[in-house]
């Protein structure tokens, strides 16, 4: 058996008129943790979801211990050994832990024996794992140790983890890393989707690098730098700084007193929190995901409903009000101007299959002359200048927008959304799936505003940007207020444990 | 007073076309595809059987026919016409990746009018004078209960009076249960009704499984089709008699959340409910009450309806992908 | 695992981002050619005519005379109120399949009123009472699904399903009260002597349903496409999330459009009864409610496109209706046929979103 376990020869893949993957030619070898290190969008998952079995390659060959296979379904991809642990994970909410692990086996079901191995699957690597828990009741970190679960339980030798480390917090990070290095131990081959760079130097011994679809080089992890594979990844020299200006004219726009919120079901999303949010700063909120950044941004939109507490809207020389309780509209009503980028840029913040121009109209379709047609004019020319200011990459402002990249969409609705001069911008991971160019154009235009004097609150899950771009980064952790602390004098290593056990730095 | 001795038997006769239907919709749900189509389906399944009883009775001239072939052909052409009608649903949605709602309605118009028509037609060629066509020789084999069961009194009657159709819709029933709970194809199943890209990313060909739970499902519904014509109504067919037993059959899957084995019970509450106008007082005056008693199934679907939408635990929801196609790659 | 080399898939299936409009009405023109073809074979096998005959037998069912022509029209014009009706709440997702139901109870309450209040009030009076009482009852009609689906989430295909069969019984049950004569089963002719209650002709005896489509046809046009409530509605359509976000009242849109929906199917329930047939049977509605989904589908909402779906279904109804009776077929062989002819154009919207790409093809 040669030391090579896969490789990919002349692999072309496109969607529509996107080509994801251009001629890539890439080896992955026995025992060794790959490192594939790529912006987003640069065709990473695209190409790992053809060694998967999801996608089938337009063009070339793949090669399983040096013979051609054709891999045209996840099925035959586990045949060959080949597990792949998604960034969006792969379980059946309503299934319990052994039956999502089970499931795509043959043979006949028996629950009491997978339990079973799965239990030494978890004591030979070193996985926690509660089998009687329900899925829709774990958390991220609970979720992808079962995902990683399921493909060892299938007897993989080659584990593909896309984008691993998005969702956990730094000591969660390094417990994976420990797993991974058991299992490398163990024989096995991994190949690591991701972005970050630090992860690529800590956990990595080879890494290869993809840039807009094709394979750039590849080079041995201990012998290379940062800034060397910065360069392979973005094709030129990029400086990575974020340029924060001290806050000017500081005063409280939002204040949230003992703010508490439930769910449909009772459970306790957000207990007691309190805060203020100034204009002419940006507010960093950092945490584990769905540890209530969601339900604190919605409050304050006015989008979800409030158990307890108040939230209070303060602008010059006009009285402060109280904002529970109100709905958009009447938020709107009061002259409150409030700006909001949520998570789900095309399931919320936008309509997908409407143009820019109608897009636009989202905001302002209750405005206009008349009380029953709608003014197009000015949503087109809003559109128009969107457009042109932002530089959206687009054939006309008639074009739907889901047909735009994700970057594209994340300026459309932020140009929208700023373009009421709002007392107060709102992001909810606002760079997700955004390349670096892109990214860095929202951090400016986050910066514009905090210079204009909106009080800005940036939701972020990456925590050297949080670190970079806010003034002062509010901590939750299981819907607490864990911390609030100064962003430039604080480290990575304080956030994330704040991010994990309440007051813990402190 | 209501004769229950009389009337539990009744109710049991037209709770077993529900009891296919809800069944065979209640498979073809747990893959992901809605079929509105069930009540068309039910047509091809009664009508084929009519057609495929009716060809044998003539060949036969007279004569005796034969228990075996009797049964047999109807029951082949029966499961044959609700095959077609699976796989044109599956074809449309599964690989045409259509809209389900309009699909299943157009097979709907398409299945009743076929129904209709064929109907029609052996009617004209039977020469009969009456608008339908009368299968007694059949009918006698599909609805003979055991021998034994008239000696019985009134246990006899409400538990053994059935023809074989009756008891193989309840074995049907929990047999399908039973896969549901307890076997790996009904763990792949729901699994694949849940999430079709977890069950592909797992392994699952989720084409085969929508592919043969939805044929299976209309192959069962046609059954119940097949049972209204022979059994309940004695080998009679004449158009558009078996009515909306489709629609509440797919209403029934709601108010069962999902379970074939409680099918069992509710499609005889809904037979019950479909025939207790005629065991409700009019007064001698009052016929038109009749009209308005006949309701009574339809209000009681449309609250179950409501109280099963109150209840939100998450056990008992349909399953997530419900009335949506699944394509591999889209982005 | 050695074994393991699978042939390479046939061809595989790409999603198509944008198709030229030409080519769209090209391919959708092929589905209808194609199932037109499949048609006339069939009837060929059942009739033993050559296709060409059946279909100028089909198109002299429709146009064969003025009469004939007229009532196509006529017929056009009802499923297309029909149609229209139930296209704002398809905008916004909510299936509503209880355009039978609204038709009906519409038709019922003109019915009621000719009935009870025909001889006592002038003409003048009555009808407008009329067109409230039928507006009023549909409305009504698709107000109880839409609440319960807005305070709820109760699934909309099914209660209107019901709603369906509540009516066809509440329809049963006052023909029965008013049956004339007593134990005949039927309503008959509604005052057939004074005309109370008929609507006036205009210019001849079909025209008015025609007139009123086409002014539906506007008026859904510009209500969808250039409102406010219009523009509410597809954004709840398209995304509910997107819909809360900026602000808009989801049950408010949902129970405002139901209520449109229902009063529009309760107009063709009005002209149903005091405009054309002047009585009121279960069947009035014809299945209408059910081809309205689709007619309303397959323009995909498109109100002026609608115009085309709903003349392709009534010309291929009455065509079929002709056949039937030319060669002593049953009336349902048009269900046969539409069924047919739906499922084409069903299948063939998938060669609009998406391209077969077989594997040998050489990518450039």
């Amino acid at each position: 058996m040669s030391n090579t376990a896969v490789s990919f020869r002349g692999v072309s893949k496109a969607f529509g008129s996107t080509k994801a993957n251009i001629n890539v030619n890439l080896d992955i070898k026995r025992g060794e943790i790959l490192s594939l290190l790529g912006e987003n969008g640069s065709g990473k998952t695209t190409l790992m979801n053809m060694l998967a079995g999801i996608y089938y390659p337009d063009a070339g060959e793949i090669y399983f211990d040096e013979k051609p296979v054709h891999i045209a379904s996840p099925r035959q991809a586990y045949d060959l050994g080949i597990g792949m642990v998604h960034q969006h994970f792969m379980l059946v909410d309503v299934l319990s832990v052994a039956e999502n692990i089970v499931l795509g086996l043959e043979g006949k079901l028996n629950l009491k024996e997978a339990e079973k191995k799965i239990k030494d699957i978890c004591d030979r690597y070193g996985f926690e794992v509660d089998l009687r828990k329900k899925i829709y009741d774990m958390s991220v970190s609970e979720k992808q140790t079962i995902e990683i679960v399921k493909v060892l339980y299938r007897g993989a030798d080659i584990l593909i983890l896309d984008e691993p480390t998005a969702v956990l917090t730094p000591q969660e990070t390094e417990k994976l890393f420990n797993v991974m290095r058991n299992m490398k131990a163990d024989g096995k081959s991994i190949v690591i989707i991701t972005h970050k760079l630090h992860e690529v130097k800590a956990i990595s011994d080879r890494v290869a690098i993809l840039r807009k679809g094709e394979f750039i080089g590849e080079m041995i992890t201990a012998e290379s730098d940062e800034q060397q594979m910065t360069n392979m990844m973005v094709g030129r020299q990029v400086t990575l700084n974020i340029e924060r200006k001290a806050p000017v004219n500081v005063k409280p726009r939002i204040i949230v007193e003992n703010l508490t919120v439930k769910d449909a079901t009772g459970v306790c999303k957000l207990n007691n929190v309190s805060f203020t949010a100034n204009a002419g700063e940006i507010l960093g909120i950092a945490g584990i995901s769905g540890c209530g950044q969601k339900e604190l941004l919605e409050s304050i939109a006015g989008l979800c409903k409030t158990e307890a507490g108040t939230i209070w809207y303060c602008e010059d020389g006009k009285e402060k009000v109280n904002l529970v309780g109100k709905d958009p509209e009447d938020i709107n009503h009061l002259g409150v101007s409030l700006a909001f980028v949520p998570e789900d840029r095309l399931g919320m913040g936008l309509v997908g299959n409407m143009d820019i121009a109608d897009n636009m109209m989202l905001r302002s379709y209750r405005s206009g002359k008349s009380r029953i047609f709608t003014d197009r004019k000015s949503p087109k020319a809003l559109a128009e200048s969107v457009v042109a200011e932002l530089s959206v990459d687009t054939p006309g402002i008639s074009t739907p927008v889901r047909r735009l990249s994700g970057g594209n969409v994340q300026k459309v609705l932020l140009g929208r959304e700023i373009a009421s001069h709002p007392g107060v911008l709102m992001t909810a991971y606002a760079v997700r799936g955004l390349d670096i160019n892109s990214s860095y154009v929202i951090y400016d235009l986050l910066n514009g505003q905090k210079e204009a004097g909106t009080a800005v609150i940036y939701v972020g899950e990456d925590l050297d940007v949080l670190l970079q771009l806010s003034d002062r980064i509010l901590v939750l952790c299981d819907g607490e207020l864990s911390g609030i602390v100064d962003a430039r004098s604080t480290d990575k290593n304080t956030v994330g444990l704040l991010m994990t056990k309440k007051g813990g730095a402190a | 007073m209501i004769d229950l001795a009389a009337f539990i038997p009744r109710a049991i006769q037209q709770g077993i076309p529900l009891m296919y239907g809800s069944c065979g919709e209640t498979i073809t749900e747990k893959s992901g595809n809605l079929n509105l189509g069930i009540p068309g389906v039910m047509y091809v399944g009664g009508i084929c059987g009519v057609i495929g009883a009716f060809f044998y009775e003539q060949s036969q001239a007279g004569a005796d026919l034969n228990p075996f072939l009797a049964v047999i052909i109807p029951l082949t052409c029966s499961l044959l016409g609700s095959l077609f009608m699976g796989l044109l649903y599956s074809f449309l949605t599964v690989n045409l990746r259509s809209n389900q709602n309009v699909t299943g309605l157009a097979m709907t118009t398409f299945g009743i009018g076929f129904g209709n028509f064929f109907g029609g037609s052996l009617i004209k060629l039977s020469g009969a004078d009456v608008p339908s066509i009368a299968l007694s020789g059949t009918s006698y084999y599909f609805s003979r209960s055991l021998p034994f069961a008239r000696s019985l009194g009134w246990f006899g009657k409400i538990f053994l009076s059935y023809g074989f159709l009756a008891y193989a819709a309840i074995i049907i029933s929990l047999y399908t249960a039973f896969v549901f709970k307890h076997t790996r194809t009904g763990l792949h199943l729901r699994a694949v009704g849940e999430s079709p890209a977890t069950a592909d990313a797992a392994g699952i060909n989720v084409t085969k499984y929508k592919y043969l739970s939805t044929c299976l499902g209309c192959m069962i519904a046609g059954l119940g089709g097949l049972y209204y014509v022979m059994d309940y109504a004695c080998g009679v067919w004449s158009n558009d008699a078996f009515g909306d037993r489709g629609w509440l059959a797919i209403a029934l899957v709601i108010f069962t959340i999902w379970k074939p084995d409680l099918g069992i019970f509710s499609s005889v509450l809904f037979g019950g409910l479909y025939i207790l106008y005629l065991y409700l007082p009019t007064g001698m005056n009052h016929m038109e009450l009749k009209e308005l008693y006949k309701m009574l199934p339809y209000i009681v679907t449309l609250i179950v309806l409501i109280i099963t939408s109150m209840r939100n635990k998450r056990e008992n929801q349909p399953p997530k992908s419900l009335g949506t196609n699944y394509f591999r790659e889209e982005r | 695992m050695e074994n393991n080399s699978p042939k390479k898939p046939l061809f595989h299936i790409v999603r198509i981002d944008y198709i030229p409009t030409s080519k769209a009405l090209l391919i959708r023109a092929g589905a209808i050619i194609a199932a037109l073809i499949i048609c006339a074979v069939i009837t060929t096998v059942f009739t033993g005519d050559d296709p060409i005959e059946i279909y100028k037998t089909i198109f002299q069912g429709a146009f064969g005379s003025a009469r004939k022509t007229w009532i196509t029209l006529q017929n056009v014009s009802i499923l297309l109120i029909i149609s229209l009706a139930l296209t704002p709440a398809f905008k916004m997702q909510f299936w509503n399949i209880g355009g039978e139901g609204q038709v009906l109870i519409g038709g019922l309450a003109a019915a009621a009123c000719m009935i009870c209040i025909g001889d006592s009030l002038p003409q003048v009076l009555l009808i407008p009472i009329m067109v409230v009482a039928s507006v009023a009852a549909g409305a009504v009609w698709g107000l109880i699904p839409a609440v319960i689906k807005a305070k709820w989430n109760t699934n909309e295909t099914l209660s209107t399903l019901m709603m369906n069969y509540i009516a066809i019984q509440l329809v049963a049950y006052y023909t029965i009260v008013w049956e004339v004569p007593k134990g005949s089963g039927k309503i008959g002719i509604i005052n057939q002597n004074s005309s109370a209650g008929w609507l006036p002709n205009v210019g001849n005896k079909y025209l008015l349903p025609i007139i009123v489509a086409v002014l539906m046809t506007a008026f859904i046009y510009i209500y969808l496409k250039y409102t406010k409530q219009g523009y509410e509605i597809s954004v709840v359509g398209e995304s509910r999330n997107t819909a809360v976000y900026v602000g808009i009242k989801v049950e408010k849109v949902i129970i405002r459009t139901m209520l449109l929906s229902g009063a529009i199917c309760g107009i063709a329930g009005l002209l149903l009864v005091a405009g054309i047939n002047h009585t009121i049977t279960t069947t009035i509605a014809d299945g209408q409610g059910f081809t309205g989904v689709m007619v309303s589908w397959l323009a995909k909402f498109n109100p002026v496109a609608m115009i085309g779906t709903s003349f392709l279904i009534i010309l291929m109804d009455r065509g079929a209706g002709e056949i039937s009776t030319a060669f002593g077929l049953n009336q349902s062989f048009a269900d046969i046929l539409t069924g047919i002819l739906l499922f084409f154009i069903i299948g063939c919207e998938f060669f609009l979103r998406y391209r077969i790409v077989f594997t040998s093809e050489k990518k450039n």
